[in-house]
């Protein structure tokens, strides 16, 4: 048996569904931001030390850098052999009109989605781990000032909302391409996962795009 | 009605293509698409010109020879349907259509709109069969096989092979194809027992024709003649991870 | 020359056994030194490719178009017969063979007829066992519907593209020998020439389709499963690149053509709308199970036919043959379809067709239950059309479609050339002067499947001993100068009509003269006519492109063969003068227009051998001794 297309795409769909299982998690925790200010700063500080400070957590996390990795370098395996296969380009195409834009377009919405990562990683990852924050009341690094000051900017408040509304389509079809992957045939429970990406994709994509709207707005008030 | 074709000439494999113009007059809207290319060459002919070369056989929809792209869709405008199906109806006087051969790496171009399909038969041959010679198959009824499997099987039995479900693929996958094979065969009882060999043997072979991966786009569903589900294409994942798991 | 058809001695039932007992075998050692070349991938070819690939010979299989899934078996709708009983409605092997007997008119051998009917059953296992998903029962077992011409249901189907499902099943029995090396398949090759040496078929030269090379091909045997000749009409049910090449140019090189007139018009096709036509889709004759055929009682009716209110509406076939009603056979209901058009009742906008109504049907069985059996022909039809016929009948007209003649085969399917054997539509064995449907499905996989494994066995045993012939005999180069020189002719030609050209004038004058009714007087007109077409065609024919990928060039050499082709129709024709099954002829009908057979005079086949160009061929006749079966009038009524 050679490694086949469809090796790399169960790549793909395991490590593109441990990331939505991730993304869920990070959402919980992120709901604190929405807390009154005071309470906000200590609880989301002391989570943000909590997940740095646990083994398993630590484990999940590098888990998490290589499901990253996997992903992208697995997506550039296959776009190479896809773009290898397409061979001359149609003069006139209108082949887009036969499916959703979206479902065409993982490659660009991945790679913004990966430049955010960059800005998001060094604005807050890399801040957190590397250098050295102010402390709170509780000693743990506060990263909750990082958060809200970053926030208060509109360029960079703009920068995350068309990340995020990147992210949402990736995931609107990424969700149900990888149970497709993953083998989900019958009829009826194809139905229900494709309600569940619905669902999953507007809870997550919404939830991340209204932390630095709301930071934003409250910090004009 | 009067047309304005825009039509891909190339001479042979190695040569360059490029579009030409042929404008053509006296179109009846109740021609089909290739009648009307009938009334081009037959234009052509009386030129002196060199026909264009385009593949065609039975004309009513079944035995997947025809194919071309027609205004940068796979079979035309319409959503299930042959070349040879589509009729001049669905144009309308004064139009400019592009007309030009399904693209992809394995579907090398013969001349003009001809491509070679030859990677289809070469997918059947690592396993698209039940392994069983002419000789004394058992009574056809010790077989019992319900109704609704019968015709899901039926369902993916129906492509004929046609290869717009690669030329409308961005990736150029031949997963429709492949699996509607592949599902046919294993959703049968006669078929399950080479399941896990065939279809490990047939995305193999996907593979190696060069085509690309399946990213479920489904636009191979929307322009399949037959209508052929991109379920399939899960059920041969299933049926793959299977034998990945259990062979 | 006597005419021998070798059937084997004994009992009607226990011929067939008595050949399979007494077949001469070839030594499993042996087989993978003979070479079989079979042309043609329908049923019958790639079932024979396949089968004889299984014993262990060495096969090469040829096919026109780009794959050998496409071939026209592939365009069958309806469904094949077996003689299974699974009803139990009172069918049997005999009963299956008395009835494609009776609705061949009493023109075809009995033995080869029964044993048509006599392997049908086994056909369905094998199927099954390949997996063509036929209709089933909810509790698993298999379904069946009625056809045309028989009271019993035996036909087995695959929704609307049973043709479909079965060629993929020796499809895929055929690509399996080729991944085992045993076949090795070329498409894109057109057959041009037969290699006969010592009055032995040796081999074939074909034409690469792509690059255009001429190539030769030696072989022990050579089987034409080439499909009919239909397309000789040019409008017909037919694919584009069906054609008669092969067996023709066998025909020339000795194989003797027999019922070359006997041409069945399908009643169930789509009318002609126009000049530019190219083809004349069929829809299923199992529609006729459902729908109604009827014309407006009043001539040149302008009202749309949904319009017209009950009581106006002639159900003519109701009307003429009550105990068949609308399943009348295929010759019949077209002919009475021709009759009412000529008579001016036609429907449609050139009044050319009649309408086939399924609002009865509907109202009692509900759209849904409609739909199930036959929603692909109604968005066929809508397709075509861009009509709805769940709202309004639909037209239909009948064309040109199958061929019961052929290339005269024993009941070995062995042509009068040794060692060439025809196999399916290509030959002319089983179905006399008409064939009932879902019979040729059928008969293509039962000559593919269960015969010619037996009777081309029985062949080669004794070609062991001979000399292994190559291509380098002087027949080869010769057969491969001849090719050539003829593609040479045509390009140099240089006149100003194209090939289709002159297939549509031939095909507009053998509907009209040689079509579903044929008289002395107009197949002697059509006869001059040909004579002319044909020899305009040789000084004004116009052939652009070169000598590689170059489908005029193709064309041209299928029109060649045409030309010559109908001509023999119509001498097959004008000479029987009766009339039988598809073969109608004006001068002999009873005054309610039912054909009159003349078993006193006509009771053979006709065997025509080909004398050299342009020179009157050769009739030859074998009798038909019906042993078993009464001749009586076929009625219908």
């Amino acid at each position: 048996m050679k490694t086949t297309t469809l090796q790399h795409k169960l790549w793909m769909s395991a490590t593109g569904l441990f990331l939505c299982f991730f993304l869920v998690i990070h959402l919980l925790g992120n709901l604190q931001l929405f807390l009154p200010a005071a309470e906000a700063r200590e609880k989301f500080s002391w989570y943000s030390h909590l997940l740095a400070g646990n083994i398993i957590i630590e484990i999940i996390a590098y888990v998490l850098y290589a499901s990253i990795i996997t992903h992208t370098v697995h997506a550039i395996l296959i776009t190479s052999k896809n773009t290898e296969a397409n061979g001359s380009k149609y003069e006139y195409d209108k082949r887009g009109e036969a499916s959703v834009w979206y479902s065409r377009n993982m490659g660009l919405l991945g790679t913004i989605i990966f430049l955010f990562l960059i800005i998001h990683f060094k604005d807050f990852w890399y801040q957190y781990k590397f250098t050295n924050l102010p402390l709170d009341a509780k000693g743990n690094k506060d990263l909750y000032t990082i958060v809200v000051k970053a926030y208060q900017q509109l360029w960079y408040v703009l920068i995350y909302e068309v990340a995020l509304i990147a992210l949402g389509f990736h995931l609107l079809h990424g969700f149900y391409s990888a149970a497709r992957t993953l083998g989900l045939f019958h009829p009826k429970y194809v139905k229900w996962v494709k309600v569940l990406g619905w669902v999953y994709t507007t809870v997550v994509t919404l939830g991340f795009m209204a932390m630095p709207v709301y930071i934003y707005l409250n910090s004009l008030s | 009605m009067k047309l304005n074709l825009k039509i891909w000439r190339q001479d042979s494999f190695e040569a360059k293509g490029a579009m030409v113009n042929y404008p053509l007059d006296d179109v009846s809207e109740h021609m089909s698409f290739l009648e009307m290319m009938d009334l081009l060459n037959e234009t052509l002919v009386q030129k002196g010109e060199r026909v264009i070369e385009f593949d065609h056989d039975c004309r009513e929809g079944i035995c997947g020879q025809c194919g071309m792209m027609i205004n940068g869709r796979a079979h035309g405008p319409l959503a299930n349907t042959t070349t040879c199906q589509l009729h001049m109806r669905s144009f309308k006087d004064g139009d400019t259509i592009y007309i030009e051969p399904f693209r992809a790496t394995a579907f090398p171009i013969i001349r003009d709109l001809k491509v070679d399909r030859k990677g289809f038969d070469h997918i059947i041959q690592a396993g698209g069969f039940i392994t069983v010679s002419t000789g004394q198959p058992p009574e056809a009824d010790s077989i019992l096989i319900s109704h609704k499997t019968a015709e899901a099987a039926f369902d993916a039995a129906a492509c004929i092979g046609c290869g717009a479900c690669v030329a409308t693929c961005k990736n150029s996958s031949a997963a429709l194809f492949t699996s509607a094979k592949i599902s046919h065969l294993a959703l049968l009882p006669q078929g399950k027992l080479e399941a896990a060999d065939r279809v490990i043997n047939m995305v193999d072979q996907m593979d190696a024709e060069g085509f690309g991966h399946c990213s479920n786009t489904e636009a191979c569903e929307v322009e399949c003649p037959q209508a052929i589900s991109v379920l399939h294409i899960a059920r041969m994942n299933y049926e793959y991870n299977k034998a990945l798991l259990l062979k | 020359m006597m005419l021998d058809a070798k059937i084997p001695a004994g009992k009607l039932a226990e011929k067939w056994d008595n050949y399979k007992e007494h077949a001469k075998l070839v030594n499993p050692a042996n087989r993978k030194k003979l070479d079989i070349i079979v042309v043609g991938t329908g049923l019958a070819g790639a079932s024979c490719a396949a089968s004889l690939a299984e014993q262990g010979y060495s096969v090469k299989s040829f096919c026109f178009q780009d794959t050998a899934r496409r071939a026209h078996s592939v365009a069958a709708q309806g469904g094949v017969n077996a003689a299974k009983n699974y009803k139990n409605d009172g069918d049997n092997v005999y009963r299956m063979f008395y009835d494609t007997i009776k609705g061949g008119d009493f023109r075809s051998r009995e033995a080869n007829v029964y044993r048509l009917a006599e392997c049908s059953a086994e056909l369905i296992d094998q199927a099954v066992a390949q997996g063509v998903p036929f209709a089933r029962e909810y509790g698993g077992y298999l379904n069946n519907r009625s056809f045309g011409g028989v009271q019993v249901s035996r036909t087995f189907y695959a929704r609307g593209q049973t043709g479909q499902q079965l060629l993929l099943g020796a499809y895929q029995a055929l690509m399996r020998q080729e991944s085992l090396g045993k076949v090795k398949t070329y498409t894109r090759h057109e057959m041009l020439e037969l290699v006969v040496i010592d009055g032995k078929a040796k081999g074939i030269i074909t034409r690469d389709l792509v690059s255009g090379q001429i190539e030769r091909h030696a072989a022990n045997a050579v089987v034409l499963a080439t499909g009919g000749y239909g397309k000789v009409y040019y409008l017909s049910t037919l694919a584009m690149g069906c054609n008669s090449s092969a067996i023709w140019r066998a025909h020339k090189k000795g194989a003797f053509m027999s019922g070359v007139s006997w041409i069945q018009f399908h009643p169930t096709c789509l009318p002609q709308s126009g000049e530019h036509q190219s083809k004349l889709t069929l829809m299923s004759e199992s529609l006729r199970n459902d729908g109604r055929i009827w014309v407006p009682k009043k001539p040149g009716d302008e009202r749309v036919p949904k319009d017209i209110p009950e009581e106006e509406r002639d159900y003519y076939l109701e009307r003429r043959y009550p105990a068949f009603g609308n399943l009348s056979p295929r010759d019949i209901s077209s002919r009475a379809a021709k009759e009412r058009i000529d008579a001016g009742c036609g429907v449609g906008p050139m009044k050319n067709a009649v309408c086939l109504d399924f609002s009865k049907a509907i109202k009692e069985q509900g759209k849904d239950k409609i739909k199930e059996k036959y929603s692909n022909l109604f968005s066929m039809y809508e397709k075509i059309n861009g009509i709805n016929a769940y709202e309004q009948p639909m037209l239909i007209s009948p064309a040109a479609h199958f061929t019961m003649g052929g290339l005269w085969v024993d009941y070995q399917l062995m042509t009068t050339i040794p060692g060439l054997f025809a196999l399916g539509e290509a030959n002319f064995a089983d179905h006399g002067a008409n064939r009932l449907g879902a019979n040729s499905l059928l008969q293509a996989c039962v000559d593919g499947y269960f015969i010619a494994p037996y009777t081309i066995p029985n062949y080669l045993a004794d070609e062991i001993k001979a000399d292994k012939i190559t291509t380098d005999h002087p027949a080869f180069a010769a057969a491969e100068n001849e090719v050539k020189a003829q593609l040479e002719q045509f390009l140099k030609i240089g006149g100003h009509l194209s090939a289709d050209h002159y297939h549509k004038m031939l095909g507009k004058l053998l509907y009209d003269k040689c079509g579903l009714s044929r008289s002395k007087k107009s197949l002697e007109e059509a006869i001059e006519e040909i004579k002319q077409l044909r020899a305009s065609f040789y000084k004004d024919l116009k052939i652009t492109g070169d000598d590689k990928v170059n489908s005029e060039l193709e064309k041209a050499g299928r029109v060649a063969d045409y030309l010559e082709l109908g001509e023999l129709m119509c001498y097959d024709a004008l000479t029987r003068e009766e009339s039988c099954g598809a073969h109608f002829r004006e001068e002999y009908q009873t005054a309610d227009g039912e054909a009159v057979r003349n078993d006193k005079d006509f009771c053979f086949v006709s065997a025509w051998e080909w004398k050299g160009k342009d020179i009157t061929q050769e009739l030859h006749k074998e009798p038909l001794v019906f042993e078993n079966v009464e001749l009586t009038v076929r009625s219908y009524k």
